[in-house]
């Protein structure tokens, strides 16, 4: 193989890094009408009176619109495929606001100054209602979050029931976990909680619109769901699909912040109203309090296992806040407990429970991870707890329990592991950071304790049966290809990986592999890079197109050279036939199809899995804590991953760097936190702290790779796991050098401090 | 307000409003490399050179610039396509929208620090954020440049 598993630079690197004008803001038109949105300043509100005659007459300003003027239609924002599972609760503007952010009003104008001041001159007059700001309290509660009739879930499986502040509910079953836990010798019933987390992209939402020549509306826009924004504005405006068209730039970071439509609705009402081009770029702030955060939850664990440490049984109670709006909700909860408990397949029995809660507070969304990260670190922070009840090591207790290849996962939906490679990830990770020798600890003076930490994570691979992906290839003159996506790269790399794989199936070099980005008018569907499925569902359309194409190939080489098409061969040069002694090189034939007497040679194949084989990894850390202070830093980050076959093995270390980086935050600082009256405390990098480059210690990364039969050259996911096990690791590295739990993300120096004083006492 | 100042050696005169901030007045004129990632000076993405030092354009008022020299990352072409080659290499530009405020920022560290330590680099670069990386990459990109530099 030439390509895949090659490091090779991404096609669009150069152009990065030279600052070329690639993205949304760089190419918008300069006429655009620049579109803001007034805010509500109450977490609950009903608008009782709005006035917009003095803001309107500001010169320069084009329009300004109210609820009163939008389409009453409710829909999602969530970027999922149809029918989506995530209730349709939301209008563009509404008179009922549910959280503070909400938009009241949209404001278009020619320029930053005469929309802001537009937007201070906006009278309104709020009837102020009760809000539910602790999720909580949500369910069942009598301050009811969306109580209007025309409120709509669309998928039966969500358990959906608006009057209960209830997004969705539900259970699974495997076994009796009762009668189980009460044969334990162990059991650890303990309760973690993890935080709202914004993906913080550094490339805040952003999309322009415009009507083209023949009067569609067209969307240019920050997104990793370029389909799935086309029918979400189509249900928003109350427009035929047909008048939609939406175009993907590069794009500065999605993380799943991206998968939910976010700003596209205010500029593209702007155009349809005025006709005119519009734009939208969401403040840092805006991006902070009213975009589309990890979802807060809370888990109950209850864990049994034998006197020798073996898990006979798991149950898990998830408690997730949603917030205003459904987006993701009803899908990102189940991840909590059916992609941690697999990774302790042994046990007789699970059970697991949720509630997704609507509350007064930001609607939340997709997030790298998507409930999974949560779950791990309640399960994973609940095997270190049982490890430390039984006097065994951490990483021996998984060592004992710990899914292996082959086996059938009840809690993953009764799939195979048919690539894991989990044990060997534990066995290297443990290696390269000395485990034996450093676990628990060490005293190394002044006050400062160095201990280690493991979590172990999984991930899926797609959505299995839902997720779906066609490419399509042209052959063109002199021999190259054209590959049509309409999988988002969003930095990420998947027009370079994807092109790796074609050139490897087509038998030539990548840079005769020309990739356009997502035009839903010209790219092949496809649902969206989210949910780890580029590399794996998109990847697995591109071998199926490629064979595709080579057999067009061989089948109208054959005609040209007149040579019967079984005796025909091509080998990525030429195709040729050995028996009769002929061959026309691949850049002739791809010139003959530019004439007549020939055809134009292309394929497109479609692509989905039935099942989603999961990815597994194992992060180990060591930190450095200071017992005066609380003070926590990472000295060592040591990751090993089974994401199967390694397509850029570049690319697949910095997901993993990132994603730890990433993970780090979330663990140590991150934490989306509102006063009484359900205003963000934290809405800048002054107040939301990412780590920065002193803060993430040494990341090192290997990879141990399975091979995963049903994955594009034994490829698996890769985006998203990575962010699962700095949360519990780095509670573990805590826990064994202060002996202390933290059970509540993040884990603050005051924490750790507060816990060794009451450990004390 | 009346205001002269150069943008990668080409002299512009402007008529401009006296709060108009330097990132703007960049954009305005077409220097989109220059990126803006938060409003409150935290991020490093719209580093710019202001008489050769590095400055945050978010944070400078364009009359600031009055009379000077500003360097953006189209400015620097040859050093920039240099440093980014071992960047590509590493695959550490991923989304790229924090790479030019970053290699604005990494060429600045090259003139004014003499063989840095990593922890020099990372305290330098520290105000430089990135979200994909996890910045390992990106230290392993600087040690290679440097490392090339000295050589040369």
């Amino acid at each position: 193989m030439k390509s895949v598993s090659q490091g090779i630079r991404k096609k669009d690197a150069m152009a990065l890094v030279t600052g070329k004008p690639v993205y949304t803001d760089d190419i918008a038109p300069s006429n655009c009408l620049i579109v803001k949105v007034l805010r509500s300043p109450h977490a609950h509100a009903l608008i009782e009176e709005i006035n917009t005659t003095v803001a309107s007459k500001v010169p320069g300003i084009e329009c300004i619109l109210t609820y009163e003027d939008v389409p009453k239609s409710r829909f999602t924002m969530a970027g999922q495929s149809y029918p989506e599972p995530s209730p349709y609760d939301r209008l563009i503007l509404d008179k009922r606001l549910r959280c503070v952010g909400d938009p009241v009003a949209i404001v278009a104008g020619i320029d930053d100054r005469c929309v802001d001041k537009a937007l201070k001159l906006i009278k309104v007059k709020y009837e102020v209602l009760e809000a539910v700001l602790d999720f909580r309290e949500a369910k069942d509660n009598k301050i009811i979050v969306h109580p209007e009739e025309d409120f709509k879930a669309l998928c039966d499986f969500t358990g959906t029931d608006a009057k209960r502040n209830l997004c969705s509910t539900g259970n699974f079953t495997f076994g009796d976990v009762e009668e189980e836990l009460s044969k334990c010798a162990h059991v650890i019933e303990q309760t973690y909680h993890t935080k709202a987390n914004s993906q913080a992209m550094m490339e805040t939402f952003r999309t322009f619109t415009e009507l083209d020549i023949y009067g569609r509306l067209n969307i240019t826009s920050s997104t990793q769901v370029p389909f799935h924004v086309r029918r979400i504005l189509a249900n928003a405006l109350e427009i035929p699909k047909s008048k939609v068209r939406v175009i993907k730039p590069r794009i500065g970071g999605g993380f799943g912040a991206k998968q939910s439509v976010v700003s596209e609705v205010f500029p593209a009402i702007v155009t349809m109203k005025t006709g005119k081009p519009a734009k939208m770029v969401y403040t840092r702030k805006e991006s902070m309090t009213s975009g589309s955060p990890r979802h807060e939850m809370e888990i109950k664990v209850r864990l049994g296992a034998d006197e020798k440490g073996i898990i006979k049984a798991i149950y898990m109670y998830t408690l997730s806040n949603d917030g205003a709006y459904g987006e993701h909700g009803p899908t990102t909860v189940g991840l909590s407990g059916h992609k941690s408990m697999p990774l302790y397949n042994g046990a007789n029995a699970y059970k697991f429970e949720y509630d997704v809660v609507y509350s007064n507070t930001m609607g939340s969304g997709a997030y790298r991870g998507y409930g999974a990260t949560q779950g791990l670190f309640a399960l994973e922070s609940a095997v270190n707890e049982l490890a430390a009840k039984i006097n065994i090591d951490p990483v021996k207790i998984r060592e004992l329990n710990m899914v292996s290849q082959g086996e059938v996962m009840p809690a993953y939906y009764n799939e195979t592991a048919n690539s894991c490679t989990l044990d060997k990830c534990l066995a290297k990770a443990k290696e390269m950071i000395d485990w034996d020798n450093k676990y628990p600890c060490r005293d190394i003076g002044d006050g400062k304790v160095r201990s280690v930490g493991v979590s172990m994570a999984m991930q899926g691979s797609g959505i299995s049966n839902v997720d779906t992906a066609a490419v399509e290839i042209k052959l063109n003159d002199d021999g190259f290809y054209t590959l049509m996506i309409g999988a988002s790269d969003m930095g990420t790399g998947c027009d370079t990986i994807l092109a790796q794989m074609a050139a490897d199936c087509l038998d030539c070099d990548v840079d005769n592999i020309v990739v356009h980005g997502v035009d839903t008018d010209q790219s092949p569907y496809d649902t969206g890079s989210y949910a780890s499925s580029t590399t794996y569902i998109t990847g697995g359309a591109v071998v199926k197109t490629c064979a595709t194409l080579r057999n067009k190939i061989v089948e109208e080489g054959a005609k040209l050279l007149d040579c019967k098409v079984e005796n025909v061969e091509f080998d990525g040069q030429k195709v040729f036939s050995l028996k009769d002694n002929k061959e026309m090189s691949l850049r002739d034939l791809g010139n003959a199809t530019f004439v007549g007497g020939s055809k134009l040679l292309s394929a497109s194949e479609s692509h989905y899995s039935k099942v989603s084989p999961p990815p597994f990894m194992v992060g180990l850390v060591e930190t450095e804590i200071d017992k005066l202070t609380g003070k926590v830093d990472i000295i060592d980050y040591v990751a090993v991953v089974d994401c199967g076959t390694v397509i850029n093995p570049n690319l697949s270390r910095i997901q993993v760097e990132g994603g730890i980086g990433q993970g780090i935050g979330m663990a140590l600082y991150e934490d989306i936190s509102y006063d009484k009256n359900g205003r963000m405390r934290n809405d800048s990098f002054l107040q939301y702290k990412i780590p920065t480059r002193l803060d993430v210690g040494n990341i090192r990364v290997e990879f141990e790779s399975s091979f995963e039969p049903t994955g594009p050259f034994g490829a698996k996911s890769i985006g998203e796991i990575v962010i699962n096990t700095p949360a519990p690791a780095l509670a573990n590295a805590v826990y064994n050098g202060t002996k202390v739990n933290i059970r509540t993300l993040p884990i603050t120096a005051e924490k750790i401090v507060m816990g060794m004083i009451k450990n004390e006492k | 307000m009346q205001i002269k100042l150069w943008i990668n050696n080409k002299v512009f005169e402007d008529d401009i409003q006296s709060d108009i901030l330097l990132i703007d007045y960049l954009r305005s004129k077409g220097f989109y490399s220059v990126k803006r990632g938060c409003e409150t000076a935290n991020c490093g993405l719209c580093t710019v050179h202001l008489e050769g030092k590095p400055v945050l354009s978010c944070s400078t008022l364009t009359v600031k610039a009055n009379g000077l020299h500003v360097t953006t990352l189209e400015g620097m072409k040859e050093e920039v396509e240099e440093f980014g080659g071992f960047m590509a290499d590493q695959g550490a530009e991923q989304c790229g929208f924090c790479s030019p405020g970053f290699i604005m920022n990494v060429l600045a560290m090259k003139k004014e620090l003499v063989n840095p330590t990593e922890l020099e680099i990372k305290q330098y670069l520290s105000g430089n954020l990135c979200r994909c990386t996890g910045y390992m990459s990106q230290l392993r990109a600087i040690k290679k440049y440097l490392e090339l530099k000295k050589e040369d």
